[in-house]
């Protein structure tokens, strides 16, 4: 059999895309769960909204790509923490799975008010002006938006890694998904900091969805399958390692890219039938403790 | 793992004369629905969701298991009753048959898998399983991708029944439900159904009794997607179609809302549940995604302040089980 180079890297850089997605998706989930016991349901559509929050800002307020890196995380990150205190802290203390149920219904409402406004069809996003054309590897063509996606969502990903394992703030929150009514006792506000936390996991879905806006037209339903497939990720990974979601978030996009080269009929599939697998082998999944 | 239904089960104990009272009632106003002029097909439709979201409570009511891929059953075992009867040009009977062995046998695969894990981990593999299954259907020629299954022929049950007539339609499809729905009140009433309980109350302690639990919830697992299939067969009937939507999550979505609106872990709550959301869909079809947003709002309520659900609040103030 023989393999053509270029198409063989060119899948592998959507799938290391896909993986960046993966991985700051999953990563945003588990920070979240660690702190409020919540599956986050509605991780996709507020990752939708950050695709939509940066097509508003360019369309409605002229502000373009670079402000929006920073803007639309913080406004879709307010949102999520106006969620979290109107209606999820209501939730702590009974059944996680009255968390998932709640967020799904807030992903219904999202997305179908969305839907309402926008249809199905995708809206176009443009590249930025500094980030456009490739460059010649020898090997392959790299686009350069593509190449910066990856390198700028690893870069997201090990800082988050670092401000949760290795600052004190992070020391705190690890310290109060441990043991709140302690860390209380030590006079942190734990409330402000679950707020906070969910914030920052939203923040992460909604930079997602901006840094995908220019690559995956910005669509209501952009969000909605991509969640169940980051589930997957999530119980192939397990939720216990922080490090752990974002090795797991990667490779799984790199094996699905090469399932596209390889056998491009299972690549819708190939994340799911891995999670049977690891479920058959490893129940508690690759990093993740049993629960 | 603390309790699903911790807060919203009242501590009374189960009187099966109330349930039977109530079944009575059930069946009654069911059997006269023909006379009075309501749209059977609207019935028809919701008595076939009402056994799925009762056979989807089975495992979450009974055994605090949450599964969001039911309508994998719903769907496979129509896609194969559907190309049974269309197809191979089965009986109505065998058509059945095949689809809700079909859907058992779905339940036996996937069931070993998804019971390894518990909680919201069993509600996501459930998820991605169903969401594995709905790209299988897409790709798979037999169930013609977007177009679904079309104009199956519903011919004659047993020979005898004709189920192109409404009404007769109308009696078979309750027979099933009925059938399905006095089997779930079996299983629930069975010692199987006491030690499902004592599993979703405290697995360990389960466990340490010397129940093999992960037995238990498979065979609950296994039961409540044969009947979630059973209901699917029956479901082609009616709509003389299977198509993608049938095993959509949003569908799993919509089962999870009838059981959660008309009370987690109670008798009768799924088949108002079922009966209140196939009406919203009726009376709104006209709304577009307004419906989508209406949904999302009443899980949004539900579980903010009415999580015992429709039958989980009557029952609750008349401090009776039903």
């Amino acid at each position: 059999m023989s393999i053509n180079l270029q198409s063989l890297f060119a899948q592998l850089l959507v799938g290391l895309i896909n993986g960046s997605f993966y991985a700051l998706l999953s990563l945003g989930l588990a920070v979240i769960f660690g702190m409020l016991n919540i599956i986050n349901f509605a991780h996709g559509a507020l990752y939708m909204m950050g695709a939509f929050c940066a097509y508003f800002l360019l369309n409605v307020l002229g502000i373009g790509y670079w402000p929006a890196l920073i803007v639309a995380p913080i406004a879709v990150g307010i949102f999520g923490m106006i969620m979290e205190r109107t209606m999820l802290q209501w939730l702590a203390g009974i059944d996680h799975l009255y968390g998932m149920l709640l967020t799904f219904g807030m992903a219904l409402i999202i997305q179908g008010v969305f839907q309402n406004y926008f249809g199905s069809s995708g809206l176009p996003y443009s590249i930025p002006n500094e980030l456009k054309g490739g460059m010649n590897l020898g090997f392959m063509y790299l686009p350069i938006y593509r190449g910066w996606v990856v390198i700028f969502s690893l870069i997201i990903c090990i800082g988050t890694w670092y401000l949760i394992e290795r600052t004190r703030l992070g020391a705190y929150l690890r310290a109060a998904t441990e043991n709140p009514t302690l860390v209380r006792a030590f006079g942190i506000n734990v409330p402000r900091m679950i707020t906070l936390t969910y914030g920052l996991g939203v923040g992460l879905a909604a930079l997602a969805g901006v840094l995908s806006a220019p690559i995956n037209q910005v669509r209501p339903l952009m969000g909605a399958d991509l969640i169940i497939v980051v589930f997957a990720v999530v119980v192939i990974g397990g939720m216990g390692s922080i490090l752990g979601s974002i090795i797991t978030g990667f490779a799984l996009g790199i094996i699905e890219g090469l399932t596209k080269y390889f056998y491009p009929e299972a690549s819708n599939t190939v994340v799911f039938v891995l999670m049977v697998l690891v479920l058959l082998v490893k129940p508690s999944g690759l990093t993740g403790r049993a629960t | 793992m603390t309790a699903m239904t911790d807060d919203t089960l009242p501590a009374i104990p189960r009187t099966i004369r109330d349930e039977m009272i109530a079944f009575g009632v059930m069946t009654a106003l069911l059997l006269i629905v023909p006379l009075t002029g309501v749209y059977p097909f609207f019935v028809m439709q919701a008595l076939c969701f009402a056994l799925l979201a009762c056979a989807f409570n089975l495992l979450i009511g009974y055994g605090g298991l949450l599964s969001f891929g039911h309508a994998m059953f719903l769907g496979t075992a129509g896609y194969i009753s559907a190309h049974a009867l269309k197809v191979w040009g089965f009986t109505p009977e065998l058509g059945i048959l095949v689809g809700t062995a079909g859907a058992a046998a779905l339940g036996v695969i996937t069931g070993v898998v998804a019971i390894r894990r518990q909680g919201i981990y069993f509600a996501m593999i459930t998820l991605a399983l169903s969401q594995l299954l709905y790209f299988i259907y897409l790709q798979t020629p037999f169930t013609h991708g977007e177009d679904g299954i079309q104009g199956i022929p519903q011919g004659h049950l047993f020979g005898i029944f004709n189920l192109a007539n409404p009404t007769v339609l109308y009696y078979v499809i309750l027979a099933g439900f009925l059938f399905g729905f006095l089997l779930i009140f079996r299983a629930i009433n069975s010692p199987f159904g006491e030690v499902l309980k004592s599993i979703r109350e405290n697995e360990q302690r389960a466990i340490s009794l010397g129940y093999k639990t992960d037995q238990y919830k498979l065979l609950a697992y296994i039961i409540s997607g044969t009947l979630a299939g059973f209901a699917g067969s029956l479901k082609v009937f009616v709509a003389q179609n299977a198509s993608l939507t049938d095993v959509h999550w949003s569908m799993s979505g919509e089962i999870v809302l009838m059981t959660l609106v008309g009370g987690l872990g109670t008798v009768f709550g799924p088949v108002v549940g079922a009966f209140v959301i196939i009406a919203m869909q009726q009376y709104l079809a006209g709304f577009g995604q307004w419906v989508t947003v209406i949904q999302g709002a009443i899980f949004v309520v539900c579980v903010l302040t009415f999580r015992r659900g429709v039958i989980g609040e009557i029952a609750h103030y008349f401090r009776r089980s039903l």
